[in-house]
């Protein structure tokens, strides 16, 4: 197997760490209304796994599993979707939590004081999360992948040079 | 004709910033820690949230979220435009 890359312990340690490292992401962006962090923090975790593919297999097989139009639409999406959201509390003002405590889906109410509180509560927070997330991930993957390619070509040409 | 409209849309202008500034509080009369302590008292009860910094970020201050938001997203067409000549 002659390919770019890394070699195949690397490969091998990568493609297991890889499934962990997006399910704490999602992990951190599912409990950003319970625990530290959020949808900033988590969508960074999960662009971290794509640096480590990034590194670990090389561009083109990247390029191959995650597009970069596909990342731009995502990154698109999130914000629209954050937006959105944003704009369904229009009832009251923009960007009002319509859903907090109000019953039905993501709106129980969490006593006061120190609680393990529930995933089902805190209304349009969770949602906006997810938002940011899927926005900050696929900017940041979207980032690495652009510096990534422009730094292989200029490998290229400096090796042509010599 | 066209100078009218533009001094009619800076009337228009002037008076609902004069409105608004009608409409500000006395100078110093909330208090420095008053907002704090509104969301320390009542954050939990009114977002049902426990990360109280998620409540600020997503909910009292969502409009700057969207700010910084907007801000890695214009960061990330930079680097598009950048490394366009890269992605052939």
């Amino acid at each position: 197997m002659t390919e770019e890359g890394l070699s195949k312990i690397v490969r091998t340690v990568a493609l297991l760490l890889t499934a962990p490292i997006t399910v704490l992401g999602l992990y951190i962006i599912a409990h950003g209304h319970l625990t530290p962090g959020g949808g900033f923090q988590g969508g960074t975790v999960i662009a971290t796994a794509i640096a480590l593919m990034l590194v670990a297999f090389g561009s083109k097989r990247v390029k191959k599993a995650v597009g970069k139009e596909v990342l731009s639409a995502t990154e698109s999406l999130g914000l629209i979707a954050f937006i959105a959201i944003a704009f369904l509390g229009m009832g009251s003002t923009f960007f009002s939590n319509f859903l907090a405590n109000a019953g039905g889906l993501l709106g129980m109410s969490i006593p006061s004081g120190a609680n393990p509180g529930t995933i089902n509560s805190a209304g349009t927070i969770p949602l906006m999360n997810f938002a940011v997330g899927i926005e900050v991930a696929s900017a940041l993957s979207l980032v690495l992948l652009l510096i990534y390619f422009s730094g292989e070509k200029e490998g290229k040409k400096g090796g042509g040079k010599k | 004709m066209k100078s009218f409209t533009k001094a009619l849309v800076l009337a228009v202008l002037v008076f609902f910033l004069v409105l608004a500034a009608l409409e500000l509080r006395p100078f110093g009369m909330p208090q420095k820690s008053a907002m704090d302590d509104y969301i320390i008292v009542k954050g939990q009860e009114e977002t049902a949230a426990n990360n109280l910094v998620s409540a600020v970020v997503f909910d009292y201050r969502g409009f700057d979220t969207l700010g910084e938001a907007t801000v890695l997203f214009a960061a990330v067409s930079g680097a598009y435009l950048l490394f366009r000549r890269e992605l052939k």
